[in-house]
C-alpha cells in the first residue's frame, strides 16, 4: 500500500507577522518555518496506517528551498521517501494550478491514499484535496477524523458543521483532507533522525513534468495585503496589571453587568 | 446582461440561513453589475416558502432523486450541466462545510478560480474579491480572470434579512443523473452523547487557546473561573491536544455559546472560533498580540502576557 501525504511549510502559528513592503505577501525574512498544522496530523494518520498495514509513505512539498526541512522532519519522523517540488517558474500558483501539478506528480505514483491537511493556515483556500480528487478522478472526503481500512476499503468519520458527524465508506484509491485531533503527532526520534539522512528527497521541477506551462497560469492573483478594518470600538485597559484588573472588573460589574 | 446563480443549500424543508445571506449579497452583486440573480435549488420538494417572496428572478430547480441526499459526485455533475444550461457569470454559495466538500471539485472540473471564503466584493464587475489570509489576522485582495468566478461567502458577510422582497418564477431545468456514479457509502448523521456540560446555558465563560501554553497551566483558567462563577470553554487546538473534553469546544465544530460575558485567554479569534461565540453579551480578550483578530469583537481588549494579567484579575475579583 501507497500513502502520499501533501505537507505545506508555512510560518509557525504565533508568528508576529510583518505585511512585505509591495504589499503582495509577509516578510519572510525572520520566521521560523513549520509544517501547516492538519498537515501533520495527516502525516501522523499515515504513519500510523503503514505501523498497521506494512506499505510506503511519500510525503510532497511545492515550495521554496526551505521546505526542504518539512519533508526531513517528515522523513525523520518515519516517512519513507521525499518528492519536493521546486521551480522559479511556480513561484505564483492559484489552487488550480497548484493542483494540476499535484496531480501530474501523483498520477506516476499510483497512490492508494492520499492524504492532505484540510486548509492551509496562511492562505486558508481550503481548496487543494478535492481538487487533486477531482483530477485523479478518485473519490474523496473532507474533514476525516477517524479512519479505519481494511480489505480495500477505507470507512472515515467525517466531521459536519454544529457537532454533527456521518461515517462514509469508499474503495480504495480515494483522497483524504484530515482534521486536526485525528491523532497525537509523534516527535521523530533520534534513530529516525539518523535514517532521514540516507532516505531520499526527489527533487522534480517543470521540465520534469509532461504538463504544458499554460496549466499553471493563476485565473486567481493576490493583489494587495492589508491588515483588516476595525468595526467595533473596543475598550483597551492599560496600566499595571493590578490596574487593569481593578478597572476591569470595575467595568464588569458596574457597566457590562456580567454578574 | 449576464447571470449570478446562488446555489441553495437546503436543511430539511427550509435553505439555510448561510444560503440566504449568499442571495443577500447576490442582490448587491447584481446592482452593481447589472445581472440577474437565480437561486438553484437540488433535489425533489417545493420551493420553500422563505424564497417565494425574495428579490430575485427565478427559482431554478433541479428536482432528480439522485440529489435528494448530499452527494459529491453528483452534485458536481448536476452544477456542471447547470452552468452549461445557463451559461452564468458568477456561481454564488455560502462557504459552509457542505460547499467545502465539493466546490473545489467542481472548479476543478470546470477549470475556474474559486474564490472560497470570500468576506467581501471589491469590484464585482472588474472580478476583486476580499478574503481573509493568515487565519484572519490579515485580508486580501484577490483578482480573477475575465469568465466563470466562484464564490462561497463567509457566514456573516451579508445580512439574510436585506435581501428584500419581489416574485420570483420558478422553472426546472432537466439534467440526467443517471450515469453518475456514487462512490461513497454515507451512512446517518449522528451527534455524539452529551458530555457533562452544557456551555450553552453558561452565563459566564473563561475560554482558553493555545496561548495557554502548557497543560498544567490550565489551573490558572480554573482558578479565574471560579472567581467569577463561570464554566471553562476553549478553543479547538487545547481540544485537539487532550487537554479539555471536546464538549468544552467553542466554534463551528463545537458549541454556539451566548454568555453574558467571554472571556477569551490566549484565543487568536479565527473565525471557526468566533461563529460559536461572538454573539456574547460582553466580550473581554486578553492576548500578547494587539492585531489577533479576538479584538476585532471584543468589547474590552487587554494587550499584553495572560500570565501577568490573569492572577491581578483573580486578586482584584476577591477583593470585590
Ligand atoms: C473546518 C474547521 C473547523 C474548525 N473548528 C473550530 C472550532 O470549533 N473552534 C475553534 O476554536 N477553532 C476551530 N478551528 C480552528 C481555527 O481555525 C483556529 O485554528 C483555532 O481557533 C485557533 O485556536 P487558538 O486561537 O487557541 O490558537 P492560535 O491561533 O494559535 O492563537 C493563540 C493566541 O494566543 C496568543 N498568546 C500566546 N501566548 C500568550 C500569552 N502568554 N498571553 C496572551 N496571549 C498569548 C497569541 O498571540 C495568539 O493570538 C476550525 C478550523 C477549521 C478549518
Ligand atoms: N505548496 C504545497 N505543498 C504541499 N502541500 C500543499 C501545498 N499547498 C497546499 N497543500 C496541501 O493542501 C492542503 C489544503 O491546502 P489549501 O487548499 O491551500 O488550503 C494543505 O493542508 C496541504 O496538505
Amino acid at each position: 500500500m501507497r500513502i502520499c501525504v501533501l505537507i505545506k511549510q508555512l510560518p509557525d502559528t504565533g508568528s508576529a507577522l510583518k505585511i512585505r513592503a509591495d504589499e503582495l505577501w509577509v516578510d519572510e525574512d525572520n520566521l521560523v518555518f513549520s509544517a501547516n498544522e492538519s498537515d501533520s496530523y495527516a502525516l501522523e494518520e499515515a504513519l500510523l496506517m503503514k505501523e498497521a498495514q506494512g506499505g510506503e509513505v511519500v510525503v510532497v512539498s511545492l515550495g521554496p528551498e526551505r521546505v526542504g526541512q518539512v519533508l526531513k522532519d517528515a522523513l525523520a519522523k518515519g516517512a519513507d521517501r521525499a518528492i519536493h517540488l521546486h521551480d522559479p517558474a511556480w513561484e505564483v500558483l492559484d489552487s488550480l494550478g497548484l493542483a494540476r501539478i499535484m496531480a501530474a506528480v501523483l498520477k506516476e505514483e499510483q497512490c492508494d491514499l492520499i492524504f492532505t491537511g484540510l486548509q492551509s493556515d496562511d492562505t486558508g483556500d481550503g481548496q487543494l484535496g478535492p481538487m487533486l480528487a477531482e483530477l485523479l478522478d478518485m473519490p474523496h472526503v473532507t474533514l476525516v477524523v477517524e479512519t479505519e481500512l481494511s480489505d480495500g476499503r477505507i470507512k472515515v468519520k467525517q466531521e459536519l458543521e454544529g457537532g454533527w458527524f456521518q461515517y462514509v465508506t469508499a474503495q480504495l484509491p480515494v483522497l483524504l483532507t484530515i482534521q486536526s485531533g485525528i491523532n497525537k503527532p509523534r516527535y521523530a526520534s533520534l534513530r529516525g533522525i539518523m535514517a532521514m539522512k540516507h532516505k531520499e528527497i526527489k527533487a522534480v521541477g517543470a521540465g520534469d513534468l509532461d504538463l504544458p506551462a499554460d496549466q499553471w497560469v493563476a485565473g486567481r492573483t493576490l493583489q494587495r495585503l492589508y491588515v483588516p478594518e476595525k468595526t467595533k470600538e473596543t475598550v483597551f485597559l492599560e496600566g499595571s496589571p493590578q490596574e487593569v484588573g481593578a478597572a476591569l472588573v470595575d467595568h464588569l460589574v458596574n457597566t457590562a453587568k456580567v454578574f | 446582461m449576464g447571470k449570478i446563480i446562488v446555489l441553495g443549500q437546503m436543511e430539511g424543508s427550509q435553505v439555510s440561513r448561510i444560503s440566504l445571506e449568499a442571495l443577500s449579497g447576490a442582490r448587491q452583486l447584481a446592482a452593481a453589475t447589472g445581472h440577474t440573480v437565480l437561486a438553484a435549488l437540488f433535489g425533489p420538494g417545493d420551493p420553500p416558502e422563505q424564497l417565494a417572496g425574495a428579490d430575485i428572478a427565478e427559482i431554478i430547480r433541479l428536482p432528480n432523486a439522485e440529489l435528494a441526499d448530499y452527494s459529491p459526485d453528483h452534485y458536481v455533475a448536476a452544477a456542471e450541466a447547470l452552468i452549461a444550461a445557463e451559461q452564468p457569470e458568477l456561481l454564488v454559495t455560502g462557504h459552509s462545510y457542505q460547499i467545502r466538500d465539493w466546490l473545489p471539485r467542481l472548479a476543478a472540473r470546470l477549470g475556474r478560480p474559486l474564490i472560497s471564503d470570500c468576506i467581501g466584493v471589491r469590484d464585482a464587475g472588474a472580478g476583486r474579491w476580499v478574503r481573509p489570509v493568515f487565519q484572519g489576522k490579515i485580508s486580501a485582495d484577490v483578482q480573477t480572470s475575465p469568465g466563470l468566478v466562484l464564490v462561497s461567502f463567509q457566514s456573516g458577510t451579508y445580512r439574510a434579512d436585506e435581501l428584500g422582497s419581489g416574485s420570483p418564477t420558478v422553472r426546472t431545468v432537466p439534467v440526467d443523473l443517471s450515469a453518475v456514479e456514487s462512490r461513497l457509502q454515507r451512512e446517518e448523521k449522528f451527534q455524539e452523547a452529551k458530555g457533562a456540560v452544557d456551555l450553552s446555558r453558561a452565563e459566564r465563560i473563561v475560554a482558553v487557546g493555545r496561548g495557554i501554553g502548557e497543560e498544567e497551566n490550565l489551573q490558572l483558567a480554573h482558578d479565574l473561573a471560579k472567581a467569577l462563577g463561570a464554566e471553562v470553554g476553549s478553543s479547538r487546538p487545547v481540544v485537539d491536544y487532550g487537554w479539555l473534553d471536546h464538549d468544552r469546544q467553542v466554534g463551528s465544530s463545537g458549541q454556539t455559546v451566548s454568555p453574558k460575558l467571554y472571556l477569551a485567554l490566549g484565543i487568536s479569534g479565527a473565525i471557526q472560533h468566533q461563529v460559536g461565540m461572538k454573539n456574547a453579551g460582553c466580550i473581554v480578550a486578553i492576548n500578547k498580540d494587539a492585531n489577533a483578530p479576538i479584538f476585532e469583537i471584543a468589547d474590552y481588549g487587554i494587550v499584553g502576557d495572560l500570565f501577568d494579567y490573569v492572577p491581578a484579575l483573580i486578586k482584584a475579583l476577591h477583593a470585590r
